[in-house]
Parts: structure tokens; sequence; C-alpha cells
């Protein structure tokens, strides 16, 4: 019954988006429609093929379920090194302007591809680890199958399905011009259904848990999970102008618009690669290391401290424009105090190791788990600085800030993630270990030093860009022109350049790695999940 | 619309930070409880059971017990 029920709502999802291609009022929006079109016509000859086949009896409820975990690895890694790419390629155009090529003008210039490149790394490359880590750690942590059958690849291939239209939509320009928000009105109601089975699924598994009591990763992953739609359905209000078209108005304008704007995307950053992010090192670090959190008090302080605080941080993105300045105050006082529960964090997560630091000497991944909590130290420490007015009179608009993202995402985020899946593939492919531990430690250096590179010439650039705007003569003029700055930053960027080349490089060296693990890794001892059956 | 944005705003500013305030206060107090710190080590391990398959349909009163002891 299910299955014709599946089938029909294919069937309608087919002609529907036929009929919107015939009728599209812009290319982005037909392609979109043809891609939907084809999407749902193959889904259809899928599930036709399998109607009314002899379905095995009984739920496996005596296995874990890996499969979208397995899928949701394979997809870190691939968009991992698609969003480095693009980060370096659109570096160099900043340094070269040529890149920006004649022929492609309206598809691969920096404009276009700037989207692209944050959304694939922040949302494609983070979200699918999200992803991978969220059904690993909750299933471990609650010793329950995930809840809801097959609805986990749903999330799964819906959520790729997104970031296939917004990656495509960036290209053709289709965007609603809200920050890390581009995608247009139809995508992000696609988001918002995927995001409402993520929820069912990850609450059904908790809900079925066989541990009395709820470990902290989850605490962690479920309010990334809530958060994110609250900041997506509230940011994303808009009318479409036609809903034949991929045009849409915002429904708040001016400074209202400004304000929700940064609230959802401070809270992106609070909530998508910090408070998700830091599930992943709650469980990860552990296990790594083998030996429980360093304390599980400072564990759950951390966190409600963090939700407590970091919703209102938001408007230190704002100083010194239309916005009250009771706003941008309490914003930044408000980022200024994160810089304990932060704090607090990063020590909960070094300290971890203590009794167990020898281990970094031969484990070129808890190496990398080790470092990237580092880096999440000092990007914690660097961004409620940078929010206080004065040094943001300073660090606004330049490069300083394009270093400090970068320090956190290439660092914290990125190294993290690496180390994420190092453990993962041996654990969800039956290996006994990695192909090679000496390419996860070029892999480390060449990130390492990467990031450095990076960080080092965006705080060069940044502060000189910021003293040259402010520079003025004996008669109250100023002295550069805005083109002199530009002039004056080729060198850094063309470091940043290298650093990302080899941010890059070791991306590319993990891919190999994971990929020879998986075909040629020593197979583990007969518990392997090898021998489970199909899913 | 006026006078909503000013009722909202003294609320916001009088009760709900205090709302929010005593909420948080409490949650780190009923943290640090005393004869929380068995509970604790006990969850913290969580990481290190059920590594390769789902525990048993009985499992869940059998921890229960286990923890309560």
């Amino acid at each position: 019954m299910l299955d014709y029920l599946k089938l029909l709502i294919l069937g309608v999802i087919v002609v529907c988006a036929a009929i919107a291609a015939n009728y599209a009022r812009d290319m982005a929006y037909m392609v979109h429609a043809i891609l939907v079109m084809l999407t749902a016509g193959g889904l259809f000859l899928w599930q036709l093929r399998r109607t009314d086949e002899p379905v095995a009896a009984e739920v496996l409820e005596t296995q874990y379920m890996d499969g979208p975990v397995r899928a949701a690895a394979i997809a870190t890694a691939f968009w991992g090194v698609v969003g480095f790419l693009a980060g370096t390629f659109i570096a160099f155009q900043l340094a070269f302007p040529q890149l920006n090529f004649e022929w492609a003008q309206g598809y691969l210039n920096f404009g276009r591809l700037r989207p692209l490149h944050t959304s694939a790394v922040i949302f494609a490359f983070g979200g699918s680890g999200l992803l991978a880590a969220s059904f690993y750690i909750v299933q471990r942590t609650c010793a329950a199958r995930l809840w809801g059958g097959n609805l986990a690849w749903f999330v799964f291939w819906g959520y790729q399905f997104f970031i296939v239209l917004a990656a495509t939509g960036y290209l053709m320009g289709s965007t609603q011009g809200q920050e890390y928000a581009e995608p247009e009105w139809y995508v992000d109601l696609w988001l918002t259904i995927v995001w409402v089975a993520f929820l069912g699924v990850y609450l059904g598994t908790l809900l079925k848990r066989k541990e009395p009591h709820i470990y902290v990763a989850n605490w962690f992953l479920l309010s990334f999970i809530v958060t994110v739609a609250m900041l997506h359905l509230v940011n994303n209000m808009s009318v479409p102008v036609s809903i034949f078209g991929s045009r849409s108005v915002q429904v708040m304008s001016g400074v209202q618009n400004a304000m929700t704007q940064w609230w959802y995307g401070h809270n992106a950053v609070g909530f998508f690669l910090t408070a998700g992010f830091l599930g992943m090192m709650y469980y990860f670090i552990p296990k790594q290391a083998e030996r429980p959190v360093y304390s599980y008090k400072l564990s759950i302080i951390h966190f409600w401290a963090l939700i407590f605080l970091y919703i209102w941080a938001g408007p230190h993105h704002l100083h010194y424009t239309a916005l009250p300045d009771w706003a941008s105050t309490l914003g930044m006082v408000f980022s200024v105090v994160l810089w304990m529960p932060s704090w607090g964090g990063m020590i909960n997560g070094l300290m971890t190791l203590s009794g167990a630091w020898d281990k970094l000497r031969t484990d070129p991944i808890l190496r990398m788990m080790v470092t990237s909590v580092a880096f999440y130290g000092m990007s914690t420490f660097e961004g409620p600085m940078m929010s206080i007015r004065a040094v943001n009179s300073l660090s606004h608009y330049t490069d300083w800030t394009i270093g400090h993202v970068h320090s956190g995402a290439l660092g914290w985020n990125g190294l993290v993630t690496f180390g994420m899946l190092y453990y993962l593939f041996p654990k969800l492919w039956g290996r006994a270990s990695l192909y090679s531990l000496r390419l996860v430690s070029w892999h480390y250096w060449l990130a390492t030093i990467g990031i450095v590179l990076y960080a080092a010439s965006m705080w060069v650039t940044g502060i000189m860009e910021g003293l040259m705007w402010r520079e003025v003569d004996a008669q109250g003029f100023l002295v550069n022109s805005f083109a002199d700055t530009v002039a004056a930053k080729f060198p850094m960027y063309v470091v940043r350049g290298l650093g990302g080349v080899m941010f890059l490089s070791g991306s590319l060296i993990m891919a190999y790695n994971l990929w020879m693990t998986v075909r040629r890794g020593p197979v583990a001892e007969a518990t392997a999940p090898a021998a489970a059956p199909a899913e | 619309m006026e006078e909503t944005y000013n009722i909202m705003r003294v609320f916001a500013g009088s009760f709900g930070l205090i709302f929010m305030f005593a909420a948080f206060v409490g949650v780190i107090l009923f943290t640090l409880r005393p004869g929380s710190r068995k509970i604790h080590r006990d969850t913290a391990n969580i990481p290190f059971r059920h590594d390769d398959k789902p525990a048993a349909a009985d499992d869940m009163n059998a921890r229960l017990t286990e923890v309560a002891q």
C-alpha cells in the first residue's frame, strides 16, 4: 500500500515539474524543474520495479543501520575536495583577476563562485559530516538502531539533492542575497521537508534508546538540528514573485532584515559549525583516546552556557550601522561572555588526554583532533576580541574577518571532520586499521601549515588594509584610495592561495588514503560489520 | 505596532531576562547537585559500550537498576 502511495506522489511530482519547466520564467527555475522531473521520474521507475516484490519480514533490530553513515562519510570526503578546490580557485581569482575568464562571465566569475565555495564547505562538506556523525553517534550512544527505517536514506539523498539545487542555482544567479542562506524559496521549502525528517529520525532513535541517560554529544547534535530548523524558517521568510519563477522578495526589509540575517548568520556558526561539531568532539575524541571525557559536569555546563549565550551574539556583525547602539552593545557583551564556555569546552576536550598525552606521538589521528580543539580555542578567543566595537572599527570589512573565519572553519571544523573520517572508515568497512598512517601524517602537516599560511597572511593584510583606510594627512584628507589597498594586498593574496593549495593537497591525500582503506586495508576480526546482511 | 513593541520590550527586559537567568543558574546548580558524580561517571562511559550492535530488548531495565545501585 505504501509503495502505491509513493508511486502516486512521485508521479504527481513528475507531472508538476514538467508543467513548471514549461511555464518557467527564468533559466535557473527551468533547469531545476527539469532536474526535479528527471530525479522523480528515475525514482518512479526504481520504485515501480520494487513494488509488490516480497519484502524481508522482520526489521533488523539487532544491527546498527550503517548504510546512510557510509554514504554520508563518502559524501563528506567528496564535497570536501570540491569545496576546497572552489575556495583555492577563487583565492587565486582575487590575486589574479585574469582568472575571471571572459567566456565564463556570469557563471564562473568570483561573485558566482564565492557562495558556491561557502555553501560547498559549510553545508555540503560540513553538513554531510554532521549527518554521518549524527547517525553514527546517536545509534552507538543509545544502543538502538535508527528509527524510521529508510527515512534515514531519505534524509541523506534529500540533503544531497538540496546541495545540487543550491550549487547549480548559484552558478545561474538564483539567489535571494541572504549570506549563507542564498538558495531561493523552493529550495528552502525542500530543505525544510528534509530537515523535519532528520529531526524525526534523531528524536525517534533517542526515544527508543536502551541507555537510561542521553550522552552529551546527543545534546549538542539535537540542539544543532532544532536551532538550524528555527533559523532557517525565520531567515527565509520570503514571498515568491511567481510560482513559476525563482525570484522572491524578503518579508522584512532594511535594518530588520539585516538583524535577522546576522542573527541567522552568527547562529549558523554557533549551532551548525560549533554545537554540531562539538557533538563530534565529545564522541570521537574520547573514542580515539580510549578515555571518557575529562569532566562530564563541565561538558553539561559547556552545553547550557553555549545555548544560553550564542543566540544573542549576532548583532556584533552590525557595529556602526543603522542598528541601535544598545543592540550592538548587547551582541558585543554576549560575544565576550561567550569566551568562557568556549574555553571551558576546549579545556575539557584537551584534558580528556590527561594521562594519555603520549598517544599524540604515535597517533596522527588523535593529533589531528587535538589540533582542531586548539584551533577551536584560538578562534573563539579571536572572535570575541573582534566583536568589541573598537577592535571592530579596524577589522570590519577587512580580510582579517576572512582569516578569522578560516582559522575556525579549516582548523576546527576541517580537522575534526578529517579525524572523524579517519576513525569512521576502518570501522564502517570492517578494516582493522587505515591503509597508511604515514599519509595521515602528511595530511596533518600539509593542512596545518596551510592554515597557518592562510591565517597569518590574512592577519597581515587585514590590519594593513584597516590602517590604510583610516590613515589621514595633516589636513584631514584620506591618504589612500581603495585601489591602493588592493595593490598592496597582492603578496598576501598569493601566500593565502598557496596555503589553500596545501590544504587542498592534504585533502586529496586523505581521499586516496580512505579509498585504499576500503579497497586494500587489513581486514578486521570476525566481528566485522562486513558480515552484516545488506541494508 | 509601537505599543506592541513597547510591551514586548519591557517584558523582555524584566521577566524574560529574570526567567532566562534563573533557568540558567538552576541548570548549573542541578548539574552540580550532590550525588550526581556517580551518574555522570556512568554516563561519560556510554561511548565505550555497544560499539558493534544495539543492546538487547530488556537491557534498559537492567541498566537502570545497575545505575541505581
